[in-house]
Formats: C-alpha cells, sequence, structure tokens
C-alpha cells in the first residue's frame, strides 16, 4: 500500500456571488494515495474544478485542511504557496496556456527560472522532459506553429520538468480530437506508471476517465468512489 | 451604396465605438495637443515680439544714426549734425520749428519683478519733441519730466515689469538721484520698456558732453525719406543712415525674434515626429481592435476604401481635436503674457506679450492635420487590405 | 537577471506598438538632450568660471569705461594676485548680424589670466611682438576658414579710427583653444596698445578689469575693498565673481529654465500617456498568461517586477538610444551655432538626470499595469480564458 500523498479534511468552499453565497464543497473529506491517477467527473458546477484549485494551492477552504506531501497547505502564505507550487505541483490546463512569445524549449524552461540552476543545467532538464514527451523535434518553434497535441506535449513537459510529485489536470484533452486525446492520454500513464507521478484528472469524457485508476464522482460538493474500468 | 455613402456610415461607426477604445485615442489627443500647445506657445515669443516691434515702427518717422551703426548705442552724432538734420527737407515742421527729437540712452541697472535680479533697462535722454516724432505716446500718469531737471517719465511696460518705477518713487542711479513723475503709453511699443528724461540732464549726468545717438524727425510724407537721405548723403558734414523707424526696429528685433523661430520650428517638428508615432501606436491599436468589426463589414460588402478613409478619417478627427484643445490651452494662458528678455542689438531689455495669433493656431492646426494624415495612414491601409478570412483572427 | 531574455520576449509581444512606443521615448530624449544643451547655453558662463577671478565694471552702466588709471590701484589692493583689462569692440566680420565679440587686452597678462586657453608660446610671442597682431579662438577658425597668417578686416561700429575710417585689420598670429569642453572659443583678442593708438576717442579707458585673487584672500572681501578705493569717486566700482557677473545675464534673457522645463515637461506627460497605454494594453491581454506565470510558481511580487521591469527597459532602450543620438547633434549644433549661441553643451549632470528620468517614467508609467498583474487572481483568470 503506498503512502498518502494528500489529505482533506473536512473542506468547505463557498463563494460569494453578489448577494447569494454559493456553497461549492460541502464537508469534503479525501485521501490521494502516493502513485494514484484519479479522475474526477461530475455535471459542471459541481466543484471539480474547486478542487483541483484546492489541492493546488490556488485557492484556500472556507473551513477544514488541505495537505499535500506533509505540508498544510490551506495555512500558507501566498509567497509561501508560490514557492510550494514551484517545486511540488505541475499543472496542465485544457487551452494548454503556453506563452506565446516563447518557443516550445523556453516554454517548458520557464518554471526551471525560479531555481538557481545555470542557464545550461535549465536547457538541459527542459530538454530531457521534452524527450519524456516525444518532443525533440520542434523545440525551437512556438506554439502558434504547433499543432493542438503538439502544444499539450509541450504543456505536459512544463508541468513535469521541476519534477513535481503531484500533476493537476483540467479537461487536458477537452479541446482535442479523439487520436490526439488517447496519446496524450497515454502519456500521462506512462507518467504515472513510469515516474511515479501522482496524477488528478479532472474530466467531462467517461472515455478518458478509463484511462485513470480511480474515478470520483464530484455531485453537489461531495464525493462518491468508483472504480474504474 | 455608392463610396461616400460607405465611407461616411464606417466613419460613424467607428465614431460610435471610439468610448471602447478611450485609452488609445485620448493618447492619440494629448500627443498632437501637446505639439500645437508648445507650438503656439513658444512661437508666440516671436510673435509678440514682432508685433512689438511693429507697433513702435511707423512709415512717417525717420531714424537717422551714424553710418554703419547696427544701433543706436554705436552710434554718435555731433550737436552740428543734429541742426543739419533739423534744417534738411522732407522734416515735417510744426509752424516753423521741425518736429525733431534728438536722443542719447544708457543702461541701467533695475530689478526685475519675476527674478528680483538685475536687468539692463535703457535710459534714454530726449528732446521736446519726443512725443510728436512718435505716434501714440502720452502721458499716461502723473505729467511730463521739467526740462533740466532729474526727472523721469517712465513706459508703462517698464514700470509693471521691474521694480520700483511708480509714479512719486524716486530711483537712484549712481550718485544720482532721479523723481519719477509720470508714465506714458505708447500703443504697446519698444518704448513702453524704456524711462524717459531730458537729454541735457542726461548728457551731464553721464558724462556725454554734448553728443547724441540718433535723431528722430516727423516726414511731411513716407515718400519724402528719400529726399532727406538724398540730401544728408551728399552733405560731407554727416554721413549718416537713414532709416523709417519702422525699418529700424525691424532690424532690431530680427535677431531675436531670428532665434526663437530656429529653436521654435525644429522644436516642432521634433514633437510632431513623436505624436505622429503617437497617433500610429493609437491608430494601429484601434485597427486591432476592430479586426473582427471590420471584417464582418467586409464580408457584408463595404469596401476596402471605404475601410481605407474611414479609419484616416478618425485619425484625423482625433488629431484635430488634439490640435483644437492645444491652441485653446496655448490662447487661454499664454496670450497676452507679460514678459522681457535681454534684446542683443539693443543690449537692453525690451518688454513684450506672448502673442497666440490666428495665423499661429491655423499653423497649428494644418501640423495637427498632417499629423493625423500620416498617422492613420499606414494602419489605415493595413486594415484595408486584409483578407477578410485572417481578419476575423485579431491582428 | 536570469529573467531578462523572459522580459526581453514580453517587451516585443508586438512589435509594431514596442517600436512605436520606443520610437516615442527616442523624440522625447532627443528632446532633452537639445534642449538642456540649449539650457546649459545661457548659463554655461556660470559654469566655466573661475572662482578666483573678478570682474570689475562701472557701477552705474556696464557700459561707462574705467579709467586705466584705476589698474595699478586695484593691483595694489590686498588680496590681488594680479590683474588685467579688457574692453567691448563691438565689430563685426562680413555680416553685421552675425556677429562675434572682440577684445581688445595685454596679450601675457591676458593668457595668464586664463590658463585654460592654450596657445602654442611661439604665437603668444609672436602676437606680443605684432601691434596688430590678433588671436582666434578655434571655433573662430573653423567657421571662417581662417589660419595663422591671414589679415581679417573688422569693421567698427562704435570705435572709429582717429583716421575716419572704420576698419580696423588685423594679423592673425595665433589660434587658442580652451581645455574646458563647455568654454566658448568664439572670440577674438588683439592688443590694446593699438586699440588705443588708434582709436578716435575714449583714450585712457577700458571697458573693465579681470583680477585674479590671491589663493588664501576672501573674493567678497577683495571686492567689497576695491569698491570701496573708488566710491564717491566719478568712477564708482562694482566687483563681483566672474560667476555671479555671467549669471546676472543669463538671468537678463528671462528665466530659460522654466522654459525648457515647462516644454519637457509638455513632452513627458505625453509620453507617459503613451508609454502607460502600451504598458497596460500589453497586461490587459495576457492576463491568462500572467495566471499561468503564478500557477508555476512565480510569486506576485515577482511578477510584478517583470511587467515593470519591461515598462523600465522600453524607457532604457529609446532614452539611450535618443540620448545618443541628441548627444551627436548637440556636437554639430554647437559648432554650427557656436558664434550664435555659444556654450551649448549636454552635461554630465544633464545625462544623469536623463537616465533617472528613464527609470522613473518607466516605473510611472508601467506601476498600474504592474500592479493589476501582480493582484489578479488566478482562479478568476484561469476561468475567463
Amino acid at each position: 500500500m503506498s503512502e498518502t500523498l494528500a489529505t482533506l479534511t473536512g473542506v468547505s468552499k463557498t463563494y460569494q456571488k453578489g448577494k447569494e453565497k454559493v456553497e461549492v464543497l460541502h464537508n469534503l473529506d479525501l485521501e490521494i494515495a502516493r502513485g494514484d491517477f484519479i479522475a474526477i467527473m461530475g455535471p459542471s458546477g459541481s466543484g471539480k474544478t474547486t478542487l483541483l484549485n484546492l489541492l493546488g494551492g490556488l485557492d484556500k477552504p472556507t473551513s477544514g485542511t488541505v495537505d499535500v506531501g506533509g505540508a498544510e497547505i490551506s495555512s500558507m502564505s501566498n509567497s509561501q504557496l508560490s514557492r510550494w507550487r514551484s517545486t511540488n505541483i505541475g499543472f496542465i490546463f485544457q487551452f494548454y496556456n503556453l506563452l506565446p512569445v516563447l518557443t516550445a524549449q523556453k516554454n517548458v524552461e520557464l518554471p526551471l527560472l525560479l531555481t538557481n540552476f545555470s542557464g545550461s543545467e535549465r536547457a538541459h532538464r527542459a530538454g530531457i522532459a521534452l524527450g519524456i514527451v516525444g518532443l525533440e523535434g520542434r523545440t525551437d518553434h512556438y506554439p502558434r506553429e504547433l499543432s493542438g497535441g503538439q502544444e499539450q506535449r509541450v504543456a505536459i513537459a512544463r508541468a513535469i520538468v521541476s519534477d513535481p510529485s503531484l500533476l493537476l489536470c483540467d479537461e487536458p484533452t477537452g479541446d482535442l480530437d479523439r487520436e490526439t486525446a488517447s496519446e496524450i492520454l497515454k502519456l500521462l500513464q506512462i507518467l504515472n506508471r513510469e515516474h511515479g507521478k501522482t496524477i488528478m484528472m479532472v474530466t467531462h469524457d467517461a472515455q478518458a476517465a478509463e484511462y485513470a485508476n480511480h474515478i470520483l464522482i464530484c455531485d453537489k460538493g461531495t464525493l462518491e468512489r468508483q472504480e474504474a474500468a | 451604396m455608392n463610396t461616400i455613402k460607405q465611407i461616411i456610415a464606417v466613419t460613424l461607426l467607428n465614431l460610435r465605438n471610439l468610448p471602447k477604445r478611450l485609452g488609445s485615442s485620448v493618447v492619440a489627443v494629448v500627443g498632437v495637443g501637446a505639439v500645437v500647445l508648445v507650438f503656439a506657445a513658444v512661437l508666440s515669443m516671436a510673435a509678440g515680439l514682432e508685433k512689438t516691434m511693429m507697433a513702435t515702427g511707423s512709415d512717417d518717422t525717420a531714424v537717422i544714426m551714424r553710418s554703419g551703426s547696427t544701433s543706436e548705442l554705436n552710434s554718435g552724432l555731433s550737436n552740428e549734425q543734429t541742426l543739419i538734420v533739423a534744417n534738411a527737407p522732407g522734416v515735417l515742421k510744426d509752424g516753423d520749428s521741425p518736429i525733431i527729437s534728438a536722443e542719447l540712452y544708457v543702461i541701467t541697472d533695475v530689478k526685475k519683478r519675476s527674478s528680483g535680479t538685475d536687468a539692463n533697462v535703457p535710459f534714454r535722454g530726449v528732446q521736446q519733441g519726443a512725443f510728436a516724432v512718435r505716434d501714440n505716446v502720452k502721458i499716461s500718469e502723473g505729467r511730463m519730466f521739467e526740462p533740466g531737471k532729474n526727472e523721469i517719465v517712465v513706459g508703462r511696460a517698464a514700470q509693471s515689469e521691474f521694480v520700483g518705477l511708480n509714479v512719486g518713487e524716486t530711483i537712484r542711479f549712481g550718485q544720482t538721484e532721479w523723481a519719477i513723475v509720470g508714465s506714458f503709453d505708447a500703443g504697446g511699443s519698444v518704448s513702453e520698456s524704456e524711462l524717459w528724461t531730458d537729454i541735457r540732464v542726461l548728457q551731464s549726468a553721464y558724462r556725454r558732453g554734448n553728443s547724441f545717438q540718433s535723431i528722430r524727425v516727423k516726414l511731411e510724407s513716407p515718400e519724402s525719406i528719400e529726399t532727406l537721405r538724398e540730401t544728408l548723403d551728399a552733405d560731407p558734414r554727416i554721413d549718416p543712415d537713414v532709416m523709417s523707424e519702422r525699418d529700424y526696429y525691424s532690424s532690431q528685433s530680427q535677431g531675436l525674434v531670428q532665434f526663437i523661430k530656429l529653436i521654435g520650428y525644429p522644436l516642432t517638428i521634433l514633437m510632431a515626429v513623436g505624436a505622429i508615432f503617437g497617433a500610429l501606436n493609437s491608430m494601429y491599436s484601434s485597427v486591432s481592435v476592430r479586426g473582427k468589426e471590420i471584417a464582418t463589414l467586409r464580408a457584408l460588402g463595404f469596401g476596402p476604401t471605404a475601410v481605407l478613409f474611414s479609419t484616416v478619417i478618425e485619425s484625423v478627427l482625433l488629431a484635430l481635436s488634439g490640435g483644437v484643445l492645444g491652441g485653446l490651452i496655448a490662447f487661454a494662458v499664454f496670450n497676452g503674457f507679460q514678459v522681457s528678455t535681454l534684446n542683443g542689438a539693443s543690449f537692453s531689455q525690451v518688454v513684450f506679450n506672448f502673442a497666440v495669433t490666428p495665423e499661429l493656431l491655423i499653423q497649428g492646426l494644418k501640423a495637427a492635420l498632417i499629423i493625423g494624415v500620416v498617422g492613420g495612414l499606414f494602419p489605415a491601409v493595413r486594415a484595408a487590405r486584409l483578407p477578410v478570412a485572417q481578419a476575423l483572427r485579431e491582428l | 537577471m536570469k529573467y531578462f531574455g523572459f522580459i526581453w520576449k514580453n517587451v516585443w509581444r508586438k512589435k509594431i506598438r514596442t517600436s512605436l512606443t520606443i520610437l516615442s521615448v527616442f523624440i522625447a530624449f532627443l528632446l532633452f538632450a537639445l534642449l538642456s544643451a540649449i539650457g546649459y547655453a545661457f548659463k554655461s558662463g556660470a559654469d566655466v568660471a573661475d572662482a578666483e577671478r573678478l570682474i570689475v565694471i562701472d557701477k552705474i552702466t556696464l557700459i561707462n569705461p574705467l579709467p586705466m588709471a584705476y589698474k595699478n590701484r586695484i593691483a595694489a589692493t590686498e588680496g590681488v594676485h594680479s590683474v588685467t583689462h579688457s574692453s567691448w569692440f563691438g565689430g563685426y566680420y562680413q555680416d553685421p548680424r552675425v556677429q562675434f565679440p572682440q577684445f581688445p587686452t595685454e596679450p601675457y597678462e591676458y593668457f595668464s589670466m586664463y590658463p585654460e586657453l592654450k596657445m602654442p608660446q611661439e604665437q603668444l610671442d609672436g602676437w606680443a611682438r605684432n601691434r596688430q597682431g590678433a588671436v582666434i579662438g578655434r571655433e573662430l577658425a573653423e567657421q571662417y576658414s581662417l589660419k595663422v597668417g591671414d589679415r581679417i578686416p573688422i569693421q567698427a561700429t562704435i570705435w572709429t579710427k582717429a583716421d575716419g575710417g572704420r576698419t580696423w585689420e588685423f594679423d592673425i598670429e595665433g589660434i587658442f583653444e580652451t581645455e574646458d569642453p563647455r568654454g566658448s572659443t568664439a572670440f577674438l583678442l588683439f592688443q590694446y596698445d593699438y586699440f588705443e593708438e588708434a582709436r578716435a576717442f575714449g583714450k585712457g579707458s577700458v571697458g573693465w578689469y579681470i583680477l585674479r585673487v590671491s589663493p588664501d584672500a576672501d573674493p567678497i572681501q577683495v571686492g567689497n575693498a576695491i569698491d570701496l578705493q573708488f566710491a564717491n569717486s566719478p568712477n564708482e566700482t562694482e566687483t563681483s565673481t566672474e560667476a555671479a557677473f555671467s549669471q546676472s545675464f543669463a538671468k537678463q534673457f528671462g528665466n530659460i529654465a522654466l522654459i525648457v522645463t515647462l516644454i519637457l515637461g509638455a513632452v513627458f506627460f505625453t509620453l507617459l500617456l503613451v508609454s502607460g497605454n502600451t504598458m497596460s494594453q500589453s497586461v490587459r491581454e495576457r492576463i491568462s498568461e500572467l495566471a499561468v506565470l503564478k500557477t508555476l510558481g512565480f510569486s506576485d511580487r515577482l511578477v510584478l517586477g517583470t511587467v515593470l521591469s519591461e515598462s523600465i527597459l522600453i524607457m532604457l532602450v529609446g532614452g539611450l538610444l535618443g540620448l545618443g543620438v541628441g548627444w551627436l547633434l548637440v556636437q554639430g549644433a554647437a559648432q554650427a551655432m557656436g558664434a550664435f549661441l555659444p556654450g551649448m553643451f549636454l552635461s554630465s549632470q544633464a545625462i544623469l538626470t536623463a537616465i533617472a528620468v528613464m527609470i522613473g517614467a518607466g516605473i510611472v508609467a508601467g506601476i498600474f499595469p504592474a500592479l493589476q498583474a501582480m493582484r489578479l487572481s488566478i482562479i478568476d483568470a484561469l476561468a475567463r480564458a
């Protein structure tokens, strides 16, 4: 049995929408094992993205605690969170969110600017990450010169370049065709099985969810667990 | 829809959604405004100076100095020579007496109000005909000085520009005290920057013997200056330069006026180039923001000419608003503002007012127009030439 | 500085926009260089003036001459190291409208009094030997293509000659330069002895005296002592330091510094608008990118810093270019306008001020967009995308 990487305890999140208060997560408890690959599904507005944000330290719970890798991130300051994020979390978004002004190579190196590595060290590590995602060839291209699938690979390389333990993916295949989507999902599996990355993936696509080990259904602020097929 | 109607329609559409592009538009307007403001402000100094100099010159007064003198200060004439001039043909007489004033001036130190430091003020000795030889000079306060006494009348401009020149006060130059008994108005001319006294008193106080620097006479007619000049040139006892007063003051101001223009025009051109960059920036941004809109219009059948012209028109309208704004501010703030500066030619202060003239404002608007056209042209061409499909993605 | 590449790439997001902004900055600082050089020319006398030199003029008015007899009495005053004299000749060469100054004086005394003026000794001796000799500054020599051995006729406007003529001819015996890059050499010096001998009137007088104070004496006290000597005489004197004397002239032109400041104020106000607009557009269009940076772990302050750096960088690039070209133009203008407006110079103080303004303007133009970038909420920004 692998150890626990992250724990949510009694987590609730309420937003102020004009005069109304909307409770997105209600008294949630969750344990995420290290090395697991979990897909989170549910209707929109059910709080799945909020769950991801809380795990990544982008948001704080209204009540309850969030513990990731032994650090209680729900009580950290903003600057502490920034520093923590840079080495512990990798984000992957539906629309890739690459910086258009940088080449693929430079996009992947970006998180390493926050470290003390030298220029050549940064280039070297980025090269490794790009190799893992299978993109050695087009590293000097700008995002606009790459296909959707290639952009997502770059985004994944960026997410893993500082060797984080947890990858948080928000609809990573939402903008891709079926074939490319399956390539990306296979890549995520490799990252999980061969490189030990723990992955939380929000998706509305049942077929994508099958690539994960477990499926969690998020509905009206609570979670139900389902095994992967 | 014919082209003109298209242009108008698109232009109106542009203007209606201008508020969405407020930031860039404001930048363009202010940029042009600043150019016109600085232009009008700096050149209104030259205009004001010229105005003062022009007001000083009349065609039926002649100024005689020793030949080769570039200004009164450099000139020297004897008493005998003043008599020769007084009796020359062409000089207007009042009954039997020629209307003439032989004069001499020195530089005195008086404190400027604005800076509190000393400045060179002309102190002129005149004869009784001084008021008569000049147009528009009259006592505005107090009285004329009495001959033979240490009394001064001060020009009104000098009074307001320098310290201690009020009627009733006394002023000390060197070891002599002078009483200020009156002030005079000279129609805004250079004479108002001066202090006047009886020439014999001045000659004595400054040990000038019986020498003069200049002679002013009233002419029978503007044309009689020729007769006067010929007569004097032919006379071996005198070697004169004979000029109309207008020509004299015009030459006196040339140096300073040209200097201001020499600085002012290049300065404006540089600023205008900067404003063109600013306008280009704004218009490129405007075209880019309107990208989808332009593409839609094109898809609906509006021709590229309409798009091009409407963009240029928008740029021109923005620039002209800036020009009008700058001109108005220049007029409100600077017009009529009194200053004085050192005129190299006379080595003394000349008091004048900034004059933001209609000509200057029109020149400013012309500059604004040019900036608007140039600033709008390249972005307009770009907007018009974009293939519709490409324009549907942002520029 | 590892962030430089990243910052530079962001600066050039939209090439045309950045280029035009940099060009606007360029123009602004070009104007800064030119206007400050002009402003400097108006007060240049004051800066070049030697603190130990005093000028003695007639108290009533500068244009009254002083008796030659005063020289020995001034020299004998306590605290006076050396004294010489000069006068305003006021003639012109070729064009009466473009005049450069000519001063009759004592050759060796003058060059001792102004050690910053440099001329080969043989030329100085040559001038001293030739009563009708004259020496001119390098700027004049270049402007009028004159050299040693040329004969130069000067038309007098004030000083007619005893023989009735007005043309004074001089032999150019030397060309002098100045050590001080801010000083002007657009003038001519000739021998007072010749001036005395040939002029029709005013003999036995000089325009003003120049004296050097002994190293341990107080210039103000020495000045007062001199003026006291001649108080209540027919020619009372007024002694001031050379700097004060020059400044009093500069002040007469009006507040040039104020005018320059106002014009530059208008220019920079516009520049701030242009850059501010560019920066705010630049930030507005990449809100989601900035949010992504934060997800990667870029702290709020780092994001603020990179945006602000972009703004400052734009100012520095355009500004240094503008200063550079401005410096070249000032060199050229100083040459061309040397006789007209001597002393145009881009001082190091002006350059330092310009750089400070570049940084300051970069901050002002970029601060609000940078704060916006710093404060944006990651979640909201990403949700909007």
